[in-house]
């Protein structure tokens, strides 16, 4: 019976799920018995305030791994990057208001995405080398835009970067809301929106969606502009943090993201993937850092090898639940032979 | 004649080779004295062309790597991270001493080097070929840790090699007059077309990439290709590692193979081979790195900043792989056809 019980929570769709969330209460808890002053509200709600734009980078690219095809996203980083570089361009050169910048650079995102959907649907390519290109392509644009730093001095700018949502005596920054709204809207729509329901469904077999009668380049193309939206807003959240733009910033981005989503369950190949465990993953990976940062003499470098080690540990355990899975099938099938012959 | 072109169109080679002329091209007309190779004093060989091919010596090495890796239909991203690793271990072994005396001697350190190398590879390749995880993910825990592990190693700091010989990888050999990196590469390129034409691993390699189960049928041992395929990158990205360490006489844990796995991924696809794996081609992805150097020491030369060079990079690169796609073929096809039906000539009824 307890064996049984084990072996359907392996199996459960959510497994994944539950072993990042434990994941995360185990290392919550380390830290807090290490350290004193570690178990408070304020340490939890940092994870969201300084993780923000990391949160929102990976809801984007949880989507274009989801729809399958070798779906990813590499130009994220770069967007970031943009996104900072041209708010910080547009507010010192013009009197243009910090709104319509925004809304400029989301448009940019936007514009980024369609692009790496239309080449990836049109013409067939791989997502990895296209995106890869818009990656180079943005970065390179970054330094046009200006080689070195420009920081962000609009009064109405920085009034919205320190804006905080206070209760008590703690408080979330608007970056941190925004970043939470996002993964509750993308959970929702993945869940209950026909468009949702496609991601998966072309993630899981592009050819039986097809035959669904699916429009499975449609959401691909959508898949990828919303990507680059994600990209660009997570742009603005870290340019509230770093107030500047720098060729330099979201370097290596896209892999932190991957490797947040990969430890939130979803899987590479596409299909499976539950968008609150990439927000998990993307907090073990802070309460890592907050560790180090507690601890004092550890050197940065310990999170990148914590990082791959949890990583592996969560690749191998897929590898496992998928073998179990397959296990369970084929028990279910013979058992089915069976039932029929009597 | 017609035929010779219509073959040579046709053939994977011709995308590559045609930009690689075009730029080369377009360095004669507007960079000065681009062809012209001087010996120096100290009997080295000295040009722009020669630059290109030095520079790229460790990319064609990566690239060379990669190229068996994709052909199996797998990636991998953790090249740049092993050359960091490979040139912090020289470095460590030799030590920073200021006096140029080595901790360790030379040959020692270079061997360790390459076997960290083969190292990486080994776990590469039973996460992939044994666990059966996806490629890209299997590479992205040592692309992640690995740089992590690189600063270990040096403690974090950049150690600087005073030791003469150490040079010579990066640099000359005194009184040979190529660049022992080219020479290098050289070796490796004859090693492979050997593997690839005179024993039976290439077939295997197609095979294994085109069906990796038709392949099991077939007798092939899938497990052992795939094994030694990602040990191979390994030894590869171990090799570029001592000369990029060689080349600053340094381990940087942070900057060593920085983004030398995009590039070298980037070689393969502009030579031609599929990243869904099935055939390779050796000689385009050559020719797809040098394009690349080439692409790079002339924006160099006619004046665009480091910072910027991936947008031009970036606008070549997708055109490249817009023209090979099978979909712009087809439509140049069918524009074809439509331009000799309009015409209504005698070629449309031959045809």
């Amino acid at each position: 019976m307890h064996s049984k019980f084990f072996s359907n929570l392996v199996a459960s769709q959510n497994f994944p799920f539950y072993v990042t969330g434990a994941l995360f209460l185990i290392l919550f808890g380390i830290g807090s018995v290490m350290f004193d002053s570690f178990f408070s509200l304020q340490v939890f709600l940092n994870l969201f305030i300084d993780n923000a734009p990391l949160i929102i980078v990976t809801v984007g690219i949880t989507f274009t791994i989801l729809s399958g095809f070798g779906g990813i996203d590499l130009s994220v980083g770069a967007v970031v990057s943009l996104s900072c570089m041209t708010l910080a361009v547009l507010m010192r050169d013009t009197s243009i208001s910090p709104y319509v910048c925004m809304a400029i650079v989301l448009l940019i995102g936007i514009v980024v995405g369609l692009v790496n959907g239309l080449l990836i649907t049109y013409f067939r390519l791989q997502p990895f080398i296209v995106t890869l290109g818009t990656m180079f392509l943005c970065r390179g644009f970054t330094a046009i835009l200006s080689r070195d730093s420009v920081p962000i001095s609009n009064d109405a700018y920085s009034e919205l970067a320190f804006y905080s949502f206070e209760f008590g005596e703690y408080f979330l920054s608007l970056g941190s809301v925004i970043a939470l709204s996002m993964v509750v809207i993308a959970t929702l729509i993945l869940r209950y929106t026909s468009f949702g329901r496609g991601v998966y469904a072309i993630g899981g077999n592009e050819q039986s969606a097809r035959l669904m009668g699916l429009k499975t380049d449609s959401i691909r193309v959508r898949v990828y502009i919303i990507s680059g939206f994600c990209a660009a807003l997570g742009g603005i959240c870290y340019s509230w943090i770093m107030l500047s733009g720098y060729t330099l910033h979201g370097l290596g981005m896209e892999m932190d993201a991957i490797a947040s989503s990969v430890i939130g369950g979803t899987q590479l190949m596409g299909g499976v993937g539950f968008m609150p465990g990439t927000l998990l993953g993307v907090m073990i990976q802070g309460t890592i850092l907050t560790i180090i940062s507690f601890q004092g003499t550890l050197s940065a470098w310990w999170t990148k090898i914590v990082v791959g080690l949890l990583l592996c540990l969560f690749i191998v355990m897929q590898a496992l639940v998928n073998s179990h899975k397959n296990k369970l099938m084929n028990q279910i099938a013979e058992g089915s032979v069976k039932a029929d012959k009597k | 004649m017609e035929n010779l072109v219509k073959k040579f169109t046709s053939s994977s080679l011709a995308l590559p080779l045609v930009a690689l002329v075009i730029l080369l091209l377009f360095n004669a007309f507007f960079v000065n004295d681009f062809f012209k190779i001087e010996v120096m004093d100290n009997g080295n060989l000295y040009g722009r062309p020669i630059d290109i091919l030095y520079r790229a010596s460790s990319l064609i090495i990566l690239a060379l790597g990669m190229t068996f890796v994709i052909a199996t239909g797998g990636i991998d991203i953790s090249v740049g991270a092993v050359v960091a690793i490979s040139s912090a271990t020289c470095c460590v072994m030799l030590g920073g001493d200021i006096s140029g005396v080595p901790h360790h001697p030379f040959f020692i350190a270079i061997i360790a080097s390459l076997c960290v190398g083969v190292l990486a590879g080994i776990w590469n390749g039973t996460l992939v070929a044994k666990f059966k995880i996806q490629a890209m993910v299997a590479t992205l825990i040592l692309m992640t840790a690995g740089r992590g592990i690189a600063q270990l190693m040096t403690d974090g700091q950049i150690i600087t090699v005073y030791y003469k010989p150490f040079a010579y990888i990066g640099g000359n050999i005194p009184g040979i007059a190529l660049p022992t990196a080219m020479i290098i590469a050289l070796l490796m390129i004859c090693l492979v077309l050997f593997l690839d034409k005179k024993t039976s691993i290439g077939l295997m390699i197609q095979s294994v990439g085109i069906n990796a189960n038709a392949a099991r049928y077939a007798g092939i041992k899938v497990t052992a290709v795939l094994f030694a395929v990602y040990i191979f990158s390994g030894f590869c990205a171990g090799t570029a590692g001592l000369i990029e360490g060689s080349l600053i006489r340094a381990a940087d844990a942070n900057n060593a193979g920085l983004n030398m796995e995009m590039d070298a991924i980037l070689a393969v696809t502009l030579g031609g081979t599929l990243m869904v794996g099935g055939r390779y081609y050796i000689g385009g992805t050559i020719i797809g790195a040098i394009t690349i150097q080439t692409l790079t020491t002339t924006m160099y030369a006619i004046g665009v900043s480091s910072d910027r060079l991936p947008a031009v990079k970036a606008v070549v690169i997708l055109m490249i792989i817009v023209f090979q796609s099978e979909k712009f073929k087809e439509m140049y096809r069918n524009y074809k056809l439509k331009h000799q039906n309009n015409g209504g000539s005698k070629e449309a009824s031959n045809a």
